[in-house]
């Protein structure tokens, strides 16, 4: 009995061993849906789902700082807008909050299923090949995720210091970041050349991201149908492309004075 | 027929499961070109055993692409240079004289190296025992095509069940998934009738115990540039998608 136990709870303590028992180990019980995340499928599926959540906010996003090509006016009347969403069947910022609140719950489980299926893959070849790799088919965006992922992460942050918090904002005429200032604050930032040098890198890194993302989606939920197969590339590539050209033509609007 | 000259290989020799390893210069004066690989590493062990040392240990069983049994990472690419070919298939003639080789063992935590370049793939078994299989009557062996099954199902089944189980799907993975061995399993018994009664138990069962061992798939498609019997890696989302079912339908089912 103790022997069986000594196997059993190798098997289960401490995966990724040598395998070498023939038991197969129960699983541990655990709520539904954390059983389900437990899993490196289910964590794809975490992955991909709120990856499609943030597609549709940047998605969103581009489309509505679009206005600014509108003019003042019409941008912070949009950032206006926003805040009374469903207003007045909800009080003022009630929906943009909720969805902030989605946002934020979907960025926190796409990085959590990130780092730790990073790490089950680091321990999955824990001694690394010793002579140089060759490989085949991988294309630098599926291969650069983590990196871009993470370039992409510190960005937003600058970004929501830049806009929303206004601190490396450059200052208004009054000497203070004013908020709901949204195109002024736009071309304040974007003016300064190695910002806007940064926002154009971040998207570009941003678009690779979505490339290989916004494909990967359809094989991590299982979405996979002759019928539809080949459109899968050609939806990533696209939904990347309009992203990203309407990203960066932003700060390269600000720089040559066509938003001003 | 023709021969190469002053061949270089280098070789990672690992005197056991514990030894750190490292890489062993050995030179080939001349090999025919229609030597396959596993001949010239012939050729170089009779020479080392010749010279009283320790002959290169390796894989392999039958020889012509059909077993499952050779490996070996040839210059960073899993069962070599050649698409669609096992080691044991691919031939001297894909060479130049005057060549570097490196010739690693698979990497994988899963699959440690027992020797030199052979390596310990029995996780693959723990894999096939969780479900890998249909549970039939024993008896009289029933009349072909008593059961019908599309020509395209049958097909696909196929196509999944060419899986010799080599490891070269975790071998290129990046990540040291089995994916591709999984999924090819799980699909090639849930595409036929015969695999559906017990569709939804094994594919929990085979996912949860490949989670075990393996990493997780980032869809590079690595693995399925390495087979060499070109498994598409459609059968991941297949596995993906039955994965997901499963874990309802049993749910569901458990709770009756």
């Amino acid at each position: 009995m103790a022997i069986l136990m000594a196997t059993t709870s190798s098997t289960l303590g401490s995966k990724r061993e040598p395998a070498t028992a023939t038991a197969v180990g129960t699983r541990r019980k655990r709520p539904f849906l954390l059983d389900l995340y437990s899993t490196a499928v289910g964590k794809k599926y975490v992955m991909a789902i709120s990856g499609i959540a943030m597609m549709g906010f940047v998605l969103f996003h581009m489309i509505g700082n679009l206005k600014m090509y509108q003019g003042a006016e019409a941008l912070n009347h949009y950032a206006e807008f926003l805040k009374k969403l469903l207003y007045p069947l909800a009080p003022k910022g009630v929906v943009l909050w909720i969805l902030r609140g989605g946002l934020i719950t979907m960025l926190l489980l796409h990085l959590h299923a990130a780092w730790s299926l990073t790490r089950l893959n680091r321990f999955a070849r824990a001694v690394k090949y010793q002579g140089p790799r060759d490989y085949q088919v991988a294309k630098f965006a599926s291969r650069t995720m983590r990196w871009t992922g993470i370039i992409v992460l510190a960005y937003l942050v600058w970004h929501l210091l830049d806009f929303t918090f206004g601190t490396v904002n450059a200052v208004g005429t009054d000497g203070t970041f004013v908020r709901g200032e949204v195109y002024e604050n736009v071309v304040r930032s974007l003016d300064r050349p190695v910002v806007a040098a940064f926002y154009v890198l971040a998207n570009v890194l941003l678009g690779i991201h979505l490339f290989h993302g916004a494909w990967s989606i359809f094989q991590s939920l299982g979405w996979n149908n002759p019928r539809f197969n080949t459109w899968r590339r050609g939806f990533a590539t696209g939904f990347a492309t309009i992203v990203v050209v309407g990203n960066v033509s932003f700060p390269i609007a600000v720089i040559a004075g066509i938003v001003k | 027929m023709s021969h190469l000259k002053n061949l270089t290989l280098k070789v990672w020799r690992q005197s056991g499961p514990t030894d750190t390893g490292h890489f062993e210069n050995y030179t080939i004066d001349e090999i025919s070109d229609e030597a396959s690989f596993l001949e010239m590493l012939d050729v170089l062990n009779e020479s080392l055993i010749n010279e009283n040392k320790e002959a290169v240990v390796f894989d392999h069983d039958c020889r012509e692409g059909i077993c499952g049994t050779c490996s070996l990472m040839i210059n960073g690419v899993a069962h070599g240079p050649q698409k669609a070919t096992t080691t044991c298939q691919l031939h001297m003639r894909t060479f130049k004289s005057g060549d570097t080789i490196v010739i690693e063992p698979w990497r994988a935590t899963a699959f440690p190296i027992i020797k030199d370049l052979m390596v310990d793939r029995s996780a693959f078994d723990r894999i096939i025992e969780s479900g890998g299989f249909i549970t039939a009557a024993t008896g009289g062996a029933p009349d072909a095509n008593l059961i019908p099954i599309p020509k395209p199902v049958a097909d696909a089944a196929m196509d999944s069940a060419a899986c010799i189980g080599c490891g070269a799907c975790v071998a290129a993975c990046p990540n040291g998934a089995a994916s591709l061995f999984t999924a090819a399993k799980i699909s090639h018994l849930n595409f036929l009738p015969q695999g559906q009664s017990e569709r939804f138990k094994r594919t929990e069962a085979m996912v949860e115990t490949m989670d075990e061992y393996f990493g997780s798939c980032t869809n590079h498609g690595e693995c399925s540039a390495a087979c060499p019997k070109e498994i598409s890696i459609d059968v991941i989302a297949l596995m993906n998608k039955d994965y997901r079912a499963s874990k309802f339908k049993n749910r569901k089912e458990l709770s009756r």
